[in-house]
């Protein structure tokens, strides 16, 4: 190795190269970020605060449309109905995922490499497919599971009214993600050493101890990460409503989720200017929900750590 | 804040070799049938679509769902999907084909220089840039969508490939997970090493470190690629002429025209079925080579250190 000091010795102008180069490096990246991220956000607010009227054309409204949306019923049901998904439907997905990663992990069943792939495979499948087959599992005439529950006596279940709609959507997205997240935390559990556990198994403790006092805390940061991005997802869903919407018409509103709401205002009612403020709000919306689980979790750790 | 909170999920650290003993001994029966009966819940759509695709119209309403019917169709149902409308589904393909790749391997490729550039180099700058970068996760893209759109439409550049392509491109995730595998992957030694021999900053990025870079490249591409394979949302509202769009749009708009009575869109059920069928096996049979890629990518990534 060369020892020469004049080459090793990062001078000024060496630093000031290579920052260069690191600047060149990062430059796409941010170039198309602020042209696709930051300046879209800055034109929404900006035409957030417009008004398109039939007489008298665009005008300045300041704050009006944010004040509308609001006292907008529609969009706070959209908002409420997406609250009860996160708190039904995103808890069961990740209890399950992460039941299925501890259980594959354990390495206690057969074909478990078969079964990761299994579980895995509905990633694969767009969200306009998954939720087109499931409308017609759910179909009351020619669906299977209505002709099975015929044909053993029970009466139609329906999947596609307005009662039960809501539940129907949340096992069409628990059926799309679960492998998503399974896959997420079964990597984290493969990147813990076996020495953790390995004395504790050695003693004689549980799977389900050893999973619920070494593994879980040990892959907490994993879970965490699926916890912000079910968060994120579940309040710009669209797909599924929007889809379900063609055979379901009379159990889906035009504001069942925030995200199909903006649409339809913009691309149905032409509203713009409101359709901005509303997906604006969405996103600060979420933002926060968010930030407060991180703090929620946060806080927990902390207390887990102080307890020790 | 994001920073201590966001876990290095992928680091490609798996220790080789552990695990030494041997798991047969310890197999539980009813751990087995119970994951398999999970198993089948995440199979029964996929089973469904395959039966569902071998029949016709006729007997698709009239037998039951998750068994053959009186007539087998898959053939005159593929016919049917590639030349309806003039073949329009191939194009669909195509389409679908192309946006997924420009926006993966772009979304790679910017990714990695920008994760590399944060892992190696110490600039002025650089810690605000990437805390910029990790809350940009936290932006719901399809909140976002609609206000790209709005953008795009007062430049004219709506209905055309690159709405599609452009707003894809940007993968802060990508950036994060570039940055964690940069880290471990190429040793600092290995660079300065090469500065020492002479080469450019460029010439090291493009002739040793991204080599060593290949399985994280790879993790970041795919990603990238099945979120743009299976996007509705944004070509949904970008685009307006049908020969422009992805299969996810149109299956959705066939899917419409089937529930809402044909209206001499002459498209069936049978053939929205089937087209489904065949839009998801790429991305599956994808799914089964590439996860073994993936698992010897990361085991590589492991012995590197």
């Amino acid at each position: 190795m060369a020892s020469t000091t004049t080459t090793h010795r990062p001078t000024a102008t060496r630093r000031r190269k290579q920052a260069a180069a690191a600047y060149l490096f990062i430059a796409p990246f941010f170039l198309v970020f602020t042209t696709m991220l930051v300046v879209p956000l800055g034109y929404s607010l900006y035409l957030s605060l417009f008004q398109d009227r039939l007489i008298g054309g665009t005008s300045f409204v300041g704050l009006d449309n944010y004040v509308q949306a609001l006292t907008d019923s529609a969009f706070f049901g959209g908002l409420g109905r997406m609250a009860v998904f996160l708190v039904v439907q995103v808890p069961i997905m990740l209890g399950v995922a992460l039941f299925l990663a501890l259980a594959l992990d354990s390495g206690r069943a057969r074909g478990s490499k078969a079964l990761r792939l299994v579980y895995f495979v509905p990633y694969a499948v767009p969200g306009v497919v998954a939720t087109l087959m499931w409308g017609y599992l759910y179909g009351r005439d020619f669906g299977p599971i209505a002709q099975l529950a015929r044909a053993v006596g029970l009466d139609t279940p329906t999947f596609l009214d307005s009662g039960s709609i809501l539940g129907s959507m949340m096992n069409i997205v628990t059926w799309e993600y679960v492998g998503y997240n399974m896959i997420i935390m079964y990597a984290a559990l493969r990147s813990i050493p076996t020495e953790l556990y390995e004395a504790a198994e050695m003693d004689g403790a549980s799977q389900a101890r050893i999973a619920w006092s070494i593994k879980i805390p040990a892959i907490r940061p994993a879970i965490l990460l699926t916890v912000i991005f079910s968060v994120i997802g579940t309040f710009q869903l669209f797909n599924e409503p929007s889809l379900l919407d063609t055979i379901a018409p009379n159990a889906i509103s035009n504001a069942f989720t925030p995200n199909f709401y903006a649409y339809n205002l913009a691309f149905v009612n032409q509203d713009v200017n409101y359709a901005a403020a509303i997906a604006f709000l969405l996103g600060l919306f979420i933002a926060v929900v968010s930030y407060v689980v991180q703090l929620g979790s946060a806080r927990g750790e902390r207390k887990q750590e102080s307890s020790r | 804040m994001t920073t201590t909170l966001l876990p290095p999920v992928e680091r490609p650290t798996a220790p080789p070799a552990r695990r030494r003993r041997n798991p047969r001994d310890r197999r539980s029966t009813p751990l087995t049938v119970l994951l398999w009966l999970c198993a089948a819940y995440f199979l029964l759509p996929l089973v469904w679509l395959v039966i569902a695709s071998t029949k016709d119209n006729a007997d698709l309403f009239s037998t039951f769902g998750l068994w053959f019917g009186e007539r087998f169709s898959l053939w005159d149902n593929l016919v049917s999907v590639f030349t309806n409308r003039d073949g329009i589904y191939g194009r669909w393909a195509l389409n679908t084909v192309f946006y997924a790749l420009a926006s993966g391997g772009g979304a790679a490729l910017l990714s990695t220089m920008a994760g590399y550039a944060f892992a190696k180099y110490r600039f002025p700058g650089s810690r605000a840039l990437f805390s910029v970068t990790l809350g940009a996760i936290m932006i719901p893209l399809t909140a976002l969508a609609l206000p790209t759109y709005l953008l795009f439409n007062t430049f004219g550049i709506t209905d055309t490939p690159w709405a599609v392509i452009l707003p894809s491109l940007v993968s802060p995730f990508g950036v994060y997970l570039m940055r964690v595998y940069a880290a471990d992957a190429v040793p600092d030694s290995l660079i300065e090493a090469a500065r020492v021999d002479g080469a450019g900053e460029f010439r090291i990025f493009w002739q040793v470190s991204l080599r060593l870079l290949g399985p994280g490249v790879v993790t970041v591409f795919l990603f990238a690629l099945v979120a743009t394979w299976n996007n509705y949302f944004l070509p949904l509202i970008m685009l307006n002429r049908s020969e422009l769009y992805p299969l996810t749009v149109g299956l959705a708009q066939q899917q419409l025209a089937s529930a809402q009575g044909g209206g001499g869109s002459q498209a069936l059920f049978s053939t929205v079925i089937t087209g489904s069928l065949v839009s998801i096996v790429p991305l599956v049979v994808a799914f089964l080579f590439l996860q073994r890629y993936w698992q010897s990518g990361l085991a590589a990534g492991s012995v590197k250190q």
